[in-house]
């Protein structure tokens, strides 16, 4: 086990290595730079802009370096905690990224939490009584909740919030509490925003690992070592739950890999419907103005973000099964 | 009156299935005699193994299509018939295991392969007797040494993947002698294995047999395995017991056309004749033909006769009964098994 997860580690480096160079080479590869959108956008509402105070500032940036310098300035900053300079926001990346990350990762987890309790007694049950009514009422919500766009039904759940309750459910905390700082109340607020979102987020995977736990688990039911629990004479929850579920959990652990990514790509429309302050919405802006730092900041944190959960899930599955951990 | 330790009555069990119902077991009858091998042989799809596995109700058969009587009479208290339990009842839970536990052909399927085999065969001791975990390690440690399992004390601890054929049908013996029961349904324990592990893993379940003074249910189609084992041998064909007769018997003065058939197709050193096949083949459970469910294989069917009426059983020698019109099978004072 200790060899294993050594073994893991170790390839993290050149994964993590080679996704700075992806991510930087993404974020330069439309043409132009931050300068010469924000040149055009200043021409557009008809200032007129000084060609050598815009080189001035081109200079100031490295932007004229080579791309090579250019990535080993970006690279070397990242690695001292530095991610540079937000164009847009004139502020410093990590100062911008910190909290929106910080949430982002809680609301991923909320949601992958909520995924799991949710899913996981509803796809054991789905196969135990494979067939049933409540089988294929499962089935049919399920169908129905993979069917939906998440991002219809955040503006569903926000208008039937809005019209029953009274109140805004979009954001992450009540307007007093957006610019406060952390506190007591603070958290409470956030803890009452936070599941609407994750329970938006977590719907389509829901409906998914519902469906999968129910394959997996239809897969290990017949086999032979339930049999055998079987004639030891244990009882059939306990046998289910022991045996088969725990053959069946693999993909559940495997989640946590793709959770952030999704949450991120995949639910960016979410984010702004709900108004999340998450890195989703920046990452957009960020891309559509040319903001290379910010944008490469947040490509960056994210797949290594992914690193990590997938190492966290590889390590949870060799724990979880000696086939993975002895081969 | 022989002591009877488990008493199978014209049992039958049944699937639907969406092609049409699948008589797996159709008036299979046999007893089990305390202390005794009995064999139980026959073609795959004979039903053998699903007679094995409804003995502990685990095959999955809903109750309406489960008839006959299967009764255990353990030692000291009344007899239970055991179809007449709630199916993963209490009742049935405290016998699976303890009292009749099994043994299956395919020790790494199983075995759970995410749990330690010491996982597994603790939890078997620990389901029947209250005793504390580490009371029950020892006890399997114990019962892996007694099952000659090498380096007991390591093994314990390791996973189905990490041994090989023989060590793992090793654990599943200690596996289902944990609790010390009276009857072990053995489901074809060695037909996964090479032929040296598979001689040592019948030496010891017969030994091991002795030792314990319980029965065993060894359900083959390898007839040497029988001749190996059992004491007394019965000839399942299509759902029935078509002949139960001593060990002798059945190897020296075979009655039934298909144990006929069977003993023939089996190689013999000293002879230099060709094999014989039984001819045809196990007709498909939709299509099953009427009468004696041999008869459209059996060279010595009488038409008219075994195509039109099932026969009963008859005795014809020494605790020596076949079902077969070339013996009887309908004549008076003959025990009429079935009536259809």
């Amino acid at each position: 086990m200790g060899a294993y997860i050594i073994r893991r580690l170790i390839l993290v480096i050149p994964t993590v290595f080679a996704i700075s160079v992806i991510s930087f080479v993404i974020i330069q590869l439309p043409p132009g730079d931050f300068l010469t959108a924000y040149v055009a956008t200043l021409e557009s509402a008809g200032q007129i802009v000084d060609q050598a105070q815009a080189d001035a500032l081109r200079e100031q940036y490295g932007l004229g370096d080579s791309v090579w310098v250019q990535y080993w300035k970006w690279l070397s900053g990242v690695l001292t905690g530095d991610f540079g300079f937000s164009f847009q926001w004139q502020r410093p990346v990590s100062e911008l990224i910190g909290e929106r990350m910080a949430l982002t990762i809680l609301l991923s987890v909320a949601s992958l939490l909520l995924v799991w309790v949710i899913s996981l007694p509803i796809g054991v049950y789905s196969a135990v009584k494979q067939y049933s009514v409540t089988d294929y009422v499962f089935t049919f919500i399920s169908f129905v909740g993979l069917g939906i766009p998440n991002f219809l039904l955040a503006l569903v759940l926000m208008w039937w919030g809005f019209s029953t309750f009274g109140t805004s459910v979009g954001g992450l905390f009540s307007p007093e509490y957006v610019d406060a700082p952390w506190s007591v109340a603070k958290a409470i607020d956030f803890l009452s925003h936070l599941w609407i979102p994750a329970l938006v987020l977590a719907i389509g995977g829901i409906a998914g690992l519902i469906r999968i736990m129910r394959a997996n688990l239809l897969d290990e039911l017949p086999k032979l070592y339930v049999t055998t629990a079987r004639a030891k004479g244990m009882s059939e929850a306990k046998l289910v739950l022991k045996y088969p579920v725990r053959v069946a959990l693999n993909p559940f652990v495997s989640t946590i890999g793709w959770t952030l990514p999704g949450l991120v790509s995949g639910s960016i429309i979410v984010s702004v419907v709900l108004n999340l302050p998450t890195t989703g919405p920046m990452l957009l802006t960020a891309l559509q103005s040319q903001d290379m730092f910010l944008a490469g900041a947040i490509l960056l944190l994210l797949s290594v973000l992914t690193v990590v959960g997938t190492l966290v899930s590889d390590i949870l599955l060799a724990w979880l099964d000696p086939r993975i951990r002895f081969h | 009156m022989v002591d009877v330790v488990l008493d199978v009555q014209n049992l039958r069990a049944g699937f639907p299935t969406p092609e049409g119902f699948v008589k797996a077991v159709d008036g299979a009858s046999f007893s089990v005699r305390r202390g005794e091998t009995i064999g139980v042989v026959g073609e795959s799809g004979c039903g053998k193994s699903i007679t094995a596995r409804t003995i502990l109700r685990i095959s999955g058969t809903s109750d309406q299509n489960l008839s006959g009587r299967i009764e255990y009479r353990p030692p000291g208290r009344n007899a239970i018939d055991l179809l007449g339990l709630r199916a993963n009842g209490p009742e049935i839970r405290a016998i699976r295991g303890a009292e009749i536990s099994m043994i299956f052909q395919e020790p790494m399927t199983a075995f759970s392969p995410v749990h330690t085999i010491g996982n597994q065969i603790v939890e078997a001791l620990r389901l029947h007797r209250d005793v504390t975990y580490e009371e029950a390690r020892v006890a399997a440690i114990g019962m892996l040494k007694r099952v000659e399992m090498s380096n007991a004390e390591r093994s314990i601890d390791a996973y189905p993947h990490q041994l090989s054929g023989g060590m793992r049908q090793r654990a599943m013996i200690a596996m289902a002698l944990m609790c010390s029961p009276q009857v072990l349904l053995a489901d074809e324990p060695t037909t996964a294995l090479d032929v040296t592990t598979q001689a040592q893993i019948l030496s010891l379940i017969r030994e091991i047999k002795e030792a314990l003074g319980m029965s065993v249910v060894m359900i083959t189609h390898d007839l040497g395995v029988v001749a190996e084992t059992s004491q007394t041998v019965a000839v399942m064909y299509l759902g029935r017991v078509v002949e139960i007769a001593p060990v002798r018997a059945i190897f020296n003065d075979a009655k039934h056309p298909y144990t006929k058939a069977l003993l023939a197709s089996v190689p013999k050193l000293e002879s230099r004749e060709r094999l014989e096949p039984v001819s045809g083949m196990v007709p498909s459970p939709f299509n099953r033909p009427s009468g004696c469910p041999f008869n459209d294989r059996c060279p010595a069917a009488m038409p008219g006769v075994c195509d039109v009426r099932m026969p009963s059983e008859t005795n014809v020698g020494d605790e020596h009964t076949v079902s077969c019109f070339l013996y009887g099978g309908d004549e008076d004072g003959s025990r009429r098994v079935d009536g259809l």
